[in-house]
Formats: C-alpha cells, structure tokens, sequence
C-alpha cells in the first residue's frame, strides 16, 4: 500500500505545484499602444537585423514568386536578412498559435483573416495594428475598400471588417463561374450574366443529359462556396456582408434568403448538380469538371491553373450570374494577408517589408507566376481563361461586389454552414428550418459581441 | 501475497525507489504532468493566446449536458459495435474455423488478414473512400449485379456515413481478433477435441465448451484493444467525412481536434478528451475484472 499512497502523493504534490502557481493559461500580451509617431520608412538606415517571416506560399508559382521578391528585397538592403519559414496553410494554421504567442514571435506572418484566427489574435493584442504604414505608404489609394476590409478588425477584435487594417494580402480569389465553351457551343448557350438566362442554361444541359453543374460536397466545405453563389443572385450584398462579418443588421431570415435556400433546394431536385454530391470529394468534382463532364462549376479561382492545364481553351470563368438582387455580388477575398507581430522588435523593417511584396512590381511578378494579384490587376498580355479571371476580379473590385465567405461570421459558423447546406442538399434540412438554424447561431453571435 | 515480507532484493524501500526512479522520472515527465495540466486546463475557458478564465468544472458540465457534444458520444458506442463486437465475434468462428480444418497455407491467410493493421490508418481511409465514392467500386459492382436503386453516394448519406466508417472498422479489426485467437486456439491440446468429440460433441459444442474458454485471456485482449480503437478513431473519420454530412458521422477524438486546434476552445477540447480517457480507462479495466473473475 504504502508504495501506491506515495505514487499518490506525488502526483498530488504536481498537481497542487500547478495550482498553486496559480496562473491562468495564456499570458496578458495586451501591451500598452507603443506604436511610433513616426513610421521610419529608410530601411537601410536601420541597420542590421534579421526579419522572420511565416509564410504559406509553398505551391507552385507562389513558392518562386516570394522567393524572388525576398531576394530583391535584400538585394536592395544589404543589411536586411531574412529568414523565411514556409508551411502549408494547414500547417501554418496549427503552429502559428504557438508561435505568435512566444517570446521570440515571428515578425512577419501570414494570418487567415477570419474571425477564428486573425480576428482571436488581435482580440488578445497579438497583431500590430498596420493603420500607420497604412498612412505612409498610402496603401488606402491602392487597396480597394472591399480588400481591406477582409483584413480590418476594431482593436477589441470583436468588429470584422472595419476598424483597423492588421494585414495586407498579395493575392486575390473570387468564387466564380468556370464553364466549358465547347459544351456551351455545342448546347447552343451564351455565357449566362442573368438568373434567368442561368437557370434556362441548366434546364438545356440538363435535357441534353450533361451534369448541368459539377459539385461535390463530401468534404463539406465546398458547400459554403456553392450556397454562397446561389446567394450571391438573390440577397443585396450588403446584406450578405453583413451576415458574412457577423454583424448585427441583417437576417438570415430574410425574403431574399429564403429565395435563395429554396433555388438551391428546387435545383437539387430538378438534378441540375452533380448526382450524390454529397458523397463526391471536391478533388474528385472539379477533376471530372476538367476531364470534360459537367457545363458549369462554381469554384474559386485558384484552380485555374490546374483546369487550364487539362481544358485549355475550353475554359471560360465568368462573375456569377445577376438575379433578383439587381446588382452583381461575388464571394471572394484574398489570399492570406501578411500581419505584423507585436513582439516584433523591427516593426517598420516589416512594414517596409510588407509594403515591398505587394508593390506593383511585385504584382507583376503574382501575375507572371500565374496567379491573380490582389492590386494592380494588369489583363493585358494574358489570354484566354486566366484573362477573364483578371477581367472579372478588376470589375468586382471596382464595382465594389466583393461579398465575404460565410463561415468567417462567427467562431462556430463554418461547422453549422457546413453541415447545414450538406442537410439541405439531402433534403433532410428543409430551407425554412436550415435558415432558421442559420439565423439562431447569428443572432446569438451578434448579441453577445455587441456587433 | 507473499512480496511484502520477502527481504532483500527490493529492501529497503528506498533503496527500490533508486531502481525505479527513472522509469517513474520518465512516467511522471510524459504521462503523469500532460495529464495533470491537461485537468488544470479543462477548468479553464482558454482560446489558447489570451488569458484563460477560470470555469471551475463548467466545461465538464457542458460536455455531458449538451446534445451537441452528447452525439459524438453515442456515434462512438456505435462504432464500439463495428470495431470490437463484431469482429471479435467474427475473429472467434474464423480462428475455430481454420484450426479445425486444418487449411493449407494457414499462414498466408493469417498475414492477409492481418495486413489491414499494418497500413497507415490514412491511406486505408483514402483507399475506403474511393470505394464508397458515387462512381466507386462498390457502386458499380451494385449495378453489375442489377442492385443499381442500392447504389449511392454512401459517404454523402446521414443514415449511412458512420456504418459505412464502422464497416472499415470491421476490416480494419478482424485480422488482429484472428490473428490473436489463432495464437490462444493453438495451445489447446488436440486430445482435447477429440475427447469431446468422443463424447458426441458437434462443432458449435465444441466450439463453445473448448475453444471460447480456451481463448478468453485473448478475448481480453482483442476487446481491450478494438475497444480502444473504436473511442479514439479519428484518422478515418477526418478524412473520410470531417464529421459529416451534417453531423453524422462526428466522434469524440475529432470533436477535441476541432473544439482545441480549430475553434480555440482548449478547454472545452481538452475536457472532451479527459471524459473519453477516464470511459476508455473505465471499460479497460471492466474487461479485464470480467476475464479475471471468469479465470477464478
């Protein structure tokens, strides 16, 4: 017995040792607005130091792209190194709260701008606020509002987007229309811009035999996008913004959002997407989009180079198409924003720095790399798909149309969106309870935070 | 027992505790304290980068009070079902099965049927998924055979999603069950059979006088170990649904990934994990007082 009391015992003695230090987990990183007066812009008057900077810039293109911006910049300051740790964006996602945390904090990371991650960081004081390299670099006269915004928090973290600027993206991404022009041609369709013109196209697709739209949802969060663009033609985007940064002011319940659950439950039924999407992975969906089967996909632009390389000039990407909203609205952001730790001890080195990466050189270099800079968006010298990429982001952009993802709303949104548009595509969820579902969480969401 | 009194080696106490004391250096640095602090983080409401506040016991109250995280709970027993029950049964009539009939090439069988076990858990559940995708090899095989209105997207099915998980269970199990009830199958004399089968035995008599007893050790075993496996799956469930469609198919393990990794609610994640622990803990040691008392 004795040996089992004192095993007892000691694990009694670690435990009252841990509470009896009796500090709560987490440490108060809140620290007092230190932020300099005066933004120094000269880096090569700073003298030698060392930036860290996270980042999840491993695919393809994008890997080349910021390991060529990284050497010009210390090219052109020799007394800058910087030391570049890149992780995929699952992996960034689980490291980065450790690692933000730590004494020895990265200075500059790439954030995913929902309220899950950026919006928890700067609501524990772990962001620097980028307001004043905002003011000296004038960032404001080449970020549409739209953009930033997907990068903007009140300092209580509890606003999304408005407030202050906490980080600046590279790139940009928008929930479009990828359609196959030889099977519109074929079918006799032009590239759908209404509603109307939209859901005849289907019905003909669908008399022809083809899989009017290709959709799987087996991983669940497809379905976000897919709702999001059924949405897109029904509810005013302002609502829809609204409803996507979780504040107070719009309603889940709304006419038009019943409108809009009720098209994408009517087109389930009319078998316009893919049969058994819910059992069918996303990979699987848009790869049997690119080996031909399927007339319209309704995904993010960040395929493009993948179904340009198998359709070639098959492909076609338009906006979604406008309905009963009267105006255009799409679901889009950017790519993850690059923030500013503030346990960085060389703060303006890293606005600088940041402010290097989304020069409009450097948009050029995105551009060059294939993918869709957020900034500067130059269509001409591309062609074919990728130039109506370009076209559509340039006038969603312009045309302020840019809506946010839906799962950015609160904490718990992107698990109930999730399960609830894989319901309502089941028809086990009819559209009035799924909305109702939907309005619960929000509403409860906005009056906690006082949003 | 007689340990107490012996002398020397082992007295006195202290000098054992010298013995022992790295493996208990070792046991407390990385059993014992992850466990301690995993407690003291469930009494606190902690998205792990600010301040914890302390909720005292809210979050175990929360665990086994809401329907939310009830459900992964229930999803787990089920599973209990697919990844233990079954195949421990399933292990039992194939081990007496090859035994008796003695099948040439015994032990190629046995490696087939234990392979399942040696492949990454990832991989058997890309490779399961593609069978049970909507143009998968089951699906087709339902048509080929005229049963076409059967086929569907399983994975997409809120009433099919989780049996189809327990079913890679099922694969994944039997092999180890047989495997172990073959090694507990061979100790038994031969004469034994056959002096029941003197007595006029049958084979379901057999097996139920001889070989189930003779097993029960492995038994124990088997259980314990598909048991575990059952309540903390989580690989299969990640990649083959994320829980889904709807919630169907969540368990407790993927609920504390999501609850602690994704929604920062550490506490409410890690206090997850601790009831999963302690009814893990419960039912080990329930198994083994059952095949303990069932010895004597």
């Amino acid at each position: 017995m004795t040996s089992r009391r004192t095993r007892w015992a000691g694990a009694a003695t670690v435990a009252a040792l841990l509470f009896a230090s009796a500090c709560a987990p987490g440490s108060d990183n809140k620290k007092d607005s230190d932020e300099p007066a005066n933004v120094k812009t000269d880096v090569a008057k700073m003298g030698k130091l060392t930036l860290t900077v996270w980042d999840q810039e491993v695919r393809g293109g994008q890997a080349e792209q910021i390991a060529a911006l990284n050497k010009q910049f210390m090219d052109k300051y020799p007394n800058v190194t910087i030391k570049r740790v890149s992780r995929s964006f699952d992996d960034l996602r689980k490291t980065l709260r450790l690692a933000i945390t730590d004494d020895k904090a990265p200075d500059v990371v790439q954030a995913n701008n929902g309220r899950s991650d950026m919006g928890q960081f700067v609501k524990a004081g772990l962001l620097r606020s980028l307001e004043p390299y905002n003011k000296a670099y004038k960032w404001s006269d080449r970020y549409p509002e739209s953009v930033r915004a997907l990068a903007s928090y009140t300092e209580d973290g509890k606003t999304f987007g408005a407030g202050n600027l906490y980080g600046l993206p590279q790139a940009g991404e928008l929930v479009g229309l990828w359609y196959n022009k030889a099977k519109l041609s074929k079918l006799g369709i032009e590239v759908p811009t209404t509603l109307t013109d939209f859901e005849a196209a289907l019905a003909k697709a669908k008399q022809a035999g083809e899989t009017p739209i290709q959709f799987g949802n087996l991983d669940a969060w497809p379905g976000i996008h897919t709702f999001g663009f059924v949405q897109n033609q029904f509810v005013p985007r302002d609502d829809i913004r609204n409803l996507g940064f979780g504040r107070k002011g719009a309603s889940w319940t709304s006419a038009e959002n019943e409108k809009a659950a009720t098209t994408f439950a009517d087109w389930v039924k009319k078998g316009y997407f893919t049969k058994d999407f819910n059992g069918l992975g996303y990979d699987p969906a848009w790869q049997d989009f690119a080996k031909g089967k399927g007339v319209f996909l309704p995904a993010g632009t960040w395929l493009l180079a993948d179904l340009k390389k198998a359709l070639g000039d098959d492909l076609g990407f338009a906006l979604p198409p406008v309905g009963d909203s009267g105006k255009q609205a799409v679901t889009g952001g950017t790519g993850l924003p690059f923030a500013i730790t503030e346990a960085s001890k060389h703060a303006d080195a890293a606005g600088a720095y940041i402010n290097f990466i989304t020069s409009p050189e450097a948009m050029k270099l995105i551009a060059k790399a294939g993918n869709l800079p957020v900034t500067d968006v130059d269509s001409a010298g591309t062609t074919g798909a990728q130039k109506e990429v370009f076209d559509a982001w340039t006038k969603a952009t312009g045309d302020d149309a840019l809506v946010p993802y839906l799962d950015y709303a609160t904490p718990d949104f992107y698990d109930l969106l999730t399960a609830q548009v894989q319901k309502l595509g089941s028809g086990s969820e009819k559209p009035k309870s799924f909305l109702d579902n939907l309005e619960k969480e929000y509403t409860t969401f906005t009056a906690s935070n006082g949003g | 027992m007689s340990r107490r009194q012996a002398g020397p080696p082992g007295e006195p106490r202290r000098i054992a505790y010298v013995y022992i004391a790295p493996a208990l250096l070792v046991f407390g640095l990385f059993f014992l304290t992850p466990l301690v602090h995993a407690v003291w983080l469930s009494l606190y409401e902690w998205d792990g980068l600010s301040v914890g506040r302390w909720v005292g016991l809210d979050n175990y109250r929360l665990v086994l009070t809401d329907d939310a995280l009830r459900e992964p709970f229930l999803h787990a027993l089920t599973l209990i079902v697919f990844f233990s029950i079954i195949p421990c049964a399933l292990g039992l009539a194939l081990a007496s099965m090859i035994t008796r009939s003695a099948v040439r090439g015994v032990n190629f069988f046995r490696t087939v049927l234990f392979l399942p076990q040696v492949v990454a858990l990832v991989v058997v559940a890309v490779a399961w998924r593609q069978i049970f995708a909507p143009d998968g090899p089951l699906n087709d095989f339902l048509r080929t055979v005229g049963l076409g209105d059967v086929a569907r997207g399983w994975l997409g099915d809120e009433r099919y999603a989780l049996i189809c998980i327990g079913v890679v269970g099922i694969w994944v199990c039997t092999g180890l069950c047989v495997v172990l009830f073959l090694a507990g199958l061979s100790k038994v004399p031969r004469e034994l059979y056959e002096a029941a089968r003197l007595d006029g035995a049958g084979p379901i008599r057999e097996f139920i006088t001889i070989s189930v007893p003779a097993v029960r050790g492995e038994l124990a075993v088997a259980l314990t170990l598909t048991l575990v496996a059952a309540m903390r799956t989580f690989d299969l469930v990640y990649v083959m649904t994320s829980g889904g469609p709807g919630t169907s198919s969540r368990v407790p393990a993927y609920e504390v990934w999501d609850r602690a990794i994704n929604k920062g609610q550490v506490g409410v994640g890690v206090t997850i994990a601790l009831v999963l622990t302690a009814f893990i803990l419960l039912c080990t040691v329930l198994i083994n007082r059952l095949s303990e008392s069932a010895d004597s």
